[in-house]
């Protein structure tokens, strides 16, 4: 807008002081009319939408989000650092801090990049136990996620039994590992111990209970009319821009993109021997990715109670040198953990140390498409985005 | 008025004892709700047990936190408006303090009697608006504002429904007065809920909205806005915004007993007898709970609407509900 | 059957279990709350840990030669040791007397371990030994170093090792007794 129409109506042309006046008169209407003055709102470090220290600077015009940016690093770890100065073993545990709610599952990947470069391999019972696991750790990841999802949209019941029931799942990891949060039972070879008596029938139990979860997930929040309200059609990613932004895991399953690592990868585990099927929602918005994460809990509780039936017997160690020094060389495994693809760069010079690792971890990749996401909803719907796209810190950080 | 206790009392002392009667009449129901529903109930349906150390069953868990409250640090943000920031709790609960004016609690036990009793709780009750608008805008942060003004749209919005709803409970009874309202449901035979469902339903509803209660609990929404207007407050401040919130929840829940569920009458019998003055509060405190048990309920199972979505539940839905159901009332009455 | 409405199925989930917790033993019990919740009153009542739970590690010092190997894994050195070596009496009467490594101190820092569970690994003389008890919070973080003879108390604690599920190729290992 110009401010001539205002000047000829005054006809002040040569007045320097009016014509001041005037044009203030216009940016004054300007603002009162056509642009309200932005906000910048600080979402975190310490928010209850943030489940720990990430924090998204957003511009908002009123309720809307004009830019977000999340800003990560305030729990940076320094693993990969870490790493250069620890031996294998003592990696093994480190990397059980990334993703701590899914810690099992962590281990895995830098285990069979290790075992890549020493050209061992784990015998056969070894790699059902420790799919067994990583299925487990699985379900006790995003159990926690479908819980808290619905307590960012303000229904506080359903955490509740999330933790509820996902203590009996932490019951059995622990049961076997001996640690609740952090097994550190893979080693490179095998696992540490094989699993104690009474277990498989006891785990089959839980699994039946996981799976009366679901179905209370399914009645208490999916089945709701306005958790439908506020999730569907909130935060779409189509297939094209999540492949772009590199999303993986459920998050690119329900934007209708049929890729599993544990079905396509060629992983040594066990999925391939199992009967499964892996879900995809054509939808990609909050409300898909929600549903497809209950479909694989579901699906994930199946797989354990078939790898318990199946379990081959045997020794659950190969042979390998007490001291374990890593041959040179280089490999990258990678495969899908509960919050997407997680993936070890281990590079060896054939001592005790690794000389680096590069670890590709879900939710990093899953967090950089969220200030494309994030443009113009509201505020609500930052929760709701956040949420669904269900982030780690240690993950995105480690 | 207390004619019941056939003492002639000196104005001054009659001020005096209906002021306490009045502490008693909001604090009571007040931490029965809190104990019952909040800490009990809830815990109950996500399968633990609440509060278990003080007391029996955690009985005396509120006046624990009470005292915790009380010797909190009183802490002022240092850019907030002081004196609007110290005021805003205190026009909140004046606003609940003035809506348990009117509520009947048996045939002579009223405190004030008068004939647009429903009018008059339904305007007080929006006083707390201005409170709260008060408290996001005096505390000087961004979440507090954002929920302040939320709270303000919201509440206006549902103020709208909540009369509309009792229009209908008005028609029937041809009275604006509570205690009339109440013998009209006797001596119709039955409790408006039955031919007001509608009317019912719609005020439950708009109770929860005017409450702040999920699902409608957008002003405070955790997980968005900290707790929205109430982020700033700590100590005292903030447990008298506490009080005033279930205080709130459990005056309209017994404006909702004495609306719908015939008030402190007991069916079958007699509603003027002098007993009745008595038991008349109890009756009403056990319907009160009732209605509260469903807000807790609705409270404890459902997720959050979005602002805008509830807006458009407002504007198109319940009014338009509501607005019919008046008119089909009115046609009734004059049809019958 | 019509489908009834998302939002009343949830509140059925929700009173289904009020009253699983308040009457755990069907409707016409009396109702125990305290039996239906899941959670646990925890100082009065306590939950048994797994036997393989990491808690808190034991030494037996019989065992242990002061060989370091368990300090140097440790992946943030959180165990002191100190050793002498001193001569013990021959084994079979007019032998040589055997040198044997003495252990002067042993302390694990738990403020600083992780619970990793590498030292009990690499132990090759079994002296470390997991033991699932957990209550060992202490007011002032230095009291949080145990010393030999607290570490060697919590051997009581330590359990059997727990037989193995069939199909497993391993054995059982012992505790040895204190
Ligand atoms: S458990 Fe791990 S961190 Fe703790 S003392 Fe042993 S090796 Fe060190
Ligand atoms: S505890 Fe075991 S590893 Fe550690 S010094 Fe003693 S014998 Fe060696």
């Amino acid at each position: 807008m110009t401010t001539d129409h205002i000047t000829a109506e005054l006809d002040i042309n040569d007045n320097e002081q009016l014509r001041y006046i005037a044009a203030q008169a216009v940016d004054a209407r300007v603002n009162v009319e056509l642009e309200t003055e932005g906000m910048t709102l600080n979402i975190g470090p310490q928010h209850p939408a943030t489940h720990g220290t990430l924090r998204i600077v957003a511009k908002l015009d009123g309720e809307q989000v004009i830019k977000a940016e999340p800003i990560m690093g305030y729990m940076h770890r320094g693993y990969e650092k870490l790493t250069e100065v620890r031996t294998y073993p003592q990696v093994t545990t480190l990397v059980n801090r990334i993703d701590w709610v899914g810690s099992f599952a962590n281990e895995v990947p830098f285990i069979l990049a290790a075992e890549d470069l020493m050209e061992v391999e784990a015998p056969p019972r070894a790699q059902w136990i420790r799919t067994a696991l990583f299925e487990m750790g699985r379900i006790a990841n995003i159990m926690l996620f479908l819980g808290d999802m619905a307590v960012q949209l303000g229904g506080v019941t359903a955490v509740f039994y999330a933790f509820r029931d996902r203590e009996f799942v932490l019951n059995q990891i622990e049961s076997v590992t001996g640690g609740r949060f952090h097994p550190n039972f893979n080693r490179i070879g095998g696992i540490k111990d094989d699993l104690p008596a009474g277990w498989i029938a006891e785990t089959k139990s839980v699994m039946q209970k996981v799976r009366d979860f679901c179905d209370e997930m399914e009645d208490l929040v999916v089945g709701n009319e306005i958790f439908q309200l506020r999730c569907r059609g909130v935060g779409v990613i189509p297939a094209e821009v999540g492949k772009a932004y590199g999303l993986s895991g459920a998050n690119l399953r329900a934007s209708g993109v049929d890729w599993d690592l544990r079905r396509d990868g060629d992983s040594r585990l066990a999925w391939k021997d199992l009967d499964w099927k892996v879900w995809t929602h054509p939808d990609g918005d909050s409300f898909a990715r929600y549903w497809v994460r209950l479909q694989e809990t579901r699906e994930a509780t199946y797989m354990v109670e078939q790898i318990l039936d199946g379990l081959p017997t045997g020794p659950i160690m190969a042979k390998v040198p007490r001291i374990i020094k890593v041959p040179a060389g280089e490999s990258y495994v990678q495969t899908e953990n509960p919050l997407g693809v997680m993936g070890y760069y281990v590079i060896s010079k054939g001592e005790l140390t690794p000389f680096r690792v590069k670890i590709r971890t879900a939710s990093f990749s899953n967090m950089s498409i969220a200030p494309w996401l994030l443009e113009g909803v509201y505020v609500p719907d930052i929760a709701t985005i956040l949420a669904s796209l269900y982030f780690i810190l240690g993950d995105i950080d480690r | 008025m207390l004619t019941p206790l056939a003492i002639e009392l000196a104005y001054w002392q009659e001020t005096i004892i209906k002021g306490v009667i009045g502490l008693v009449a909001v604090l009571l129901p007040t931490g029965a709700l809190v104990y019952l529903f909040l800490f009990k109930m809830m815990s109950f349906m996500q399968s633990r047990l609440g509060p278990m150390e003080t007391g029996p069953y955690g009985q005396l868990q509120l006046l624990a936190e009470f005292g915790k409250f009380l010797q909190k640090e009183d802490i002022f943000p240092a850019k907030a408006d002081r004196f609007v920031f110290a005021a805003a709790p205190f026009v909140v609960l004046v606003s609940t303090f003035m809506l348990v004016l009117v509520l009947p609690g048996g045939p002579d036990a009223t405190f004030i009697d008068i004939n647009t009793g429903i009018y008059f709780a339904l305007a007080v009750s929006s006083v707390s608006v201005i409170g709260i608008l008060m408290a996001g805008w005096g505390s000087a942060s961004k979440y507090s504002l954002l929920g302040g003004l939320r709270a303000a749209g919201q509440l206006i919005a549902y103020e709208l429904p909540l009369v509309l709803s009792v229009v209908g409970v008005v028609i029937m009874a041809e009275s604006l007065n509570l205690s009339d309202i109440v013998h009209k449901q006797n001596e119709f035979g039955m409790w408006f809920i039955l031919p007001q469902f509608i009317g019912f339903f719609l005020f439950l509803v708009s109770v929860q909205a005017e409450l702040t209660q999920p699902p409608f609990d957008m002003p405070q929404a955790e997980s968005e806005l900290v707790t929205g207007f109430l982020t700033e407050y700590s100590g005292i401040r903030f447990l008298l915004f506490f009080i005033a919130e279930f205080a709130t929840a459990a005056i309209f829940s017994a404006i909702g007993a004495t609306l719908f569920l015939g008030g402190w009458t007991i069916p079958f019998v007699d509603a003027n007898a002098e007993f009745m003055n008595y038991i008349g509060p109890l009756v009403l405190a056990a319907k009160m709970i009732l209605i509260a048990f469903l807000i807790f309920w609705f409270r404890i199972t459902y997720p959050r609407f979005r602002e805008d979505q509830l807006q458009r539940l407002a504007w198109k839905f319940m009014i338009p509900l509501a607005l019919a159901n008046i008119v089909i009332t009115a046609i009734l009455k004059v049809a019958l | 059957m019509p489908k009834m409405p998302g939002m009343l199925v949830g509140l059925r989930v929700t009173a289904k279990t009020f009253f699983k917790t308040v009457f755990p033993g069907g409707p016409f019990s009396p109702p125990a709350p305290s039996k239906g919740a899941h959670t646990v009153q925890y100082p009065h009542v306590k939950e048994a840990p797994p036997t393989r739970a990491r808690g808190v590690i034991a030494l037996h010092d019989d065992n242990c030669t002061a060989c370091m190997l368990c300090a140097r894994e440790c992946p943030d050195w959180c165990i002191y040791i100190e050793g002498h070596k001193e001569l013990a009496p021959p084994r079979r009467a007019g032998g040589k007397p055997r040198q044997k490594n003495k252990l002067d101190r042993f302390d694990i820092d738990f403020a600083l371990c992780m619970f990793c569970g590498i030292c009990v690994d690499v132990c090759p003389f079994d002296a470390l030994f997991w033991s699932p008890e957990f209550e060992f919070s202490e007011m002032r973080i230095a009291d949080l170093l145990h010393d030999k003879s607290r570490l060697g108390d919590w051997m009581e604690t330590v359990p059997e090792f727990p037989a193995y599920e069939s199909g497993a190729d391993q054995k059982v290992r012992k505790v040895p007794a204190t």
